[in-house]
């Protein structure tokens, strides 16, 4: 009987202390921008979630492709109806671990990020530099990298070539609190 | 036996807080449910599916500014270029006062024509937990035609130059390339040129869209009319046309045996035999600002 109990107790510890590690955000901030010859497009999404584990480093993103919001609704239409295709492909997620996770603290400093993204239902692995803090009650992230539209399989027509830009200019800004389920 | 029963309700309750390893099943069920949510969208690319509405409303603040044209008939042959040297036109502004209300105003050079409308979106079609097989719109307009009777002459007051449509627009987006709409119809005019003519029409309308790509759809559209102007022959309204979308310019091509780009005038007034070749090629640009 004993040694079972102890099991057990020794089980709850541990998923208490698991649990407790979690960082958690869900108004985490993603913008892009594309700069083409003719205009300039910028949109934003301030309801992104993104967590982290810190007893693994382990990093997890997902954002909801219809609550990015353009200048122009009709540009946001466009968008989810004709780009990123956002009825079949209704998110974009990251998931991956931070490098050196261990010696991140509370003075600002950069780190790696090595992991997969997924938009449009296409995957591939990314190494993203950002800026991250580290306080007893949470974690910042911030920082911006650059995607391939090509790589994504999202195509923009020959008409709006000199509307769109192949590469976009992804920004984010995350500010994860401790998480307890 | 108990205990043992026990144990293994413990562990299997362990197991299950554990099952949520994966980051993104946990960012899955926190994700915050939006109203939004399951919200069908995009059901036809423009406001209008050729010369009738559709479903689809300005978004909200949005200004839109509609040329729509008409030439004359195809069969008039190579002396009059194919109906080219005629031409109706017709200049709109069609303005969101919210994302489920436009208004708009027109003018029609078909009788020098003056519009005004309102469109209601009622229910959005929806997929998901709160499903709604249809999206539903209430449309409403009044007309006024300020051209001078010339034969015989007669004057008419303001009111009598008057008339009124009202519509409900039910669409569903079947897929994403194959959308359909029901258009049950109502018109009323003050005055007919003929007592033998009814001042009120039923019609019903079927429009429908298939997407060719993602910029390109081909359309159809055709309103039956339960009774109409025996004096002047009418006809039922059909058209089909190729809508092309680049950026904030929607163009639609137009083949219809209406010359007229409002619902009184296309739906009571066509008198065009359209497998007679009495067609009239057309073309709606839009601009949203």
């Amino acid at each position: 009987m004993k040694p079972i109990i102890t099991l057990i107790c020794c089980l709850f510890i541990i998923t208490i202390s698991n649990s407790q590690e979690r960082y958690l955000t869900k108004n985490g901030a993603v913008n892009f921008f594309s700069k083409a010859p003719m205009e300039d497009i910028t949109a934003d999404n301030n309801q992104v979630l993104s967590i982290i584990d810190a007893t693994t480093g382990k990093m997890a993103i997902s954002i909801l492709m219809k609550s990015f919001l353009f200048e122009k609704a009709l540009m946001q239409e466009h968008f989810n109806e004709n780009y990123v295709e956002s009825d079949k492909y209704p998110k974009a997620t990251f998931k991956g671990s931070i490098l050196n996770f261990d010696a991140i603290n509370s003075t600002k400093s950069k780190a790696k990020v090595k992991g997969n993204l997924t938009i449009h239902g296409v995957t591939k692995e990314y190494l993203i530099e950002g800026n991250f803090t580290r306080t007893d009650d949470a974690i910042l992230v911030d920082g911006e990298f650059t995607v391939n539209l090509d790589d994504f399989g999202i195509k923009i027509p020959a008409v709006v070539a000199k509307n769109i830009a192949k590469n976009i200019k992804v920004s984010f800004k995350f500010n994860h609190t401790p998480f307890k389920k | 036996m108990k205990k043992f029963v026990l144990t293994i309700f413990f562990i299997a309750t362990h197991i299950a807080m554990f099952s949520q390893d994966d980051l993104l099943d946990i960012l899955d069920d926190e994700a915050p449910k939006s109203k939004t949510d399951g919200v069908v969208t995009s059901t036809f690319k423009g406001t209008r599916i050729l010369n009738g509405h559709s479903v689809e409303n300005r978004k909200d603040k949005e200004l839109e500014f509609i040329i729509s044209h008409r030439f004359g008939r195809l069969n008039t042959g190579f002396k009059d270029l194919f109906g080219l040297d005629e031409s109706n036109v017709r200049f709109s502004l069609e303005y969101g006062l919210n994302d489920n209300l436009t208004i708009g105003i027109g003018r029609s050079s078909f009788e020098k024509t003056y519009d005004s409308f309102l469109k209601y979106s009622l229910f959005k079609q929806r997929r998901g937990e709160k499903s709604f097989p249809f999206a539903i719109s209430l449309f409403g307009s009044i007309a006024a035609k300020t051209q001078e009777e010339s034969f015989p002459i007669k004057e008419r007051s303001f009111a009598e130059n008057l008339s009124y449509v009202g519509q409900v627009l039910i669409a569903r987006k079947v897929s994403k390339s194959f959308s359909y709409q029901l258009t049950p119809t109502y018109i009323h005019r003050n005055t007919v040129t003929n007592v033998a003519d009814p001042n009120g029409i039923f019609a019903l309308g079927f429009g429908s869209r298939v997407k060719l790509s993602n910029r390109v759809s081909l359309n159809g559209e055709y309103y039956h009319a339960f009774n109409e102007s025996v004096s002047i022959n009418a006809q039922n309204s059909l058209a089909f046309g190729v809508d092309i979308e680049t950026g904030g310019h929607v163009f639609q091509l137009i083949f219809s045996n209406a010359r007229t780009m409002i619902e009184k005038g296309f739906i009571a007034e066509t008198t065009g035999d359209f497998f007679g070749g009495d067609i009239h090629f057309g073309f709606n640009i839009s601009r949203t600002f």
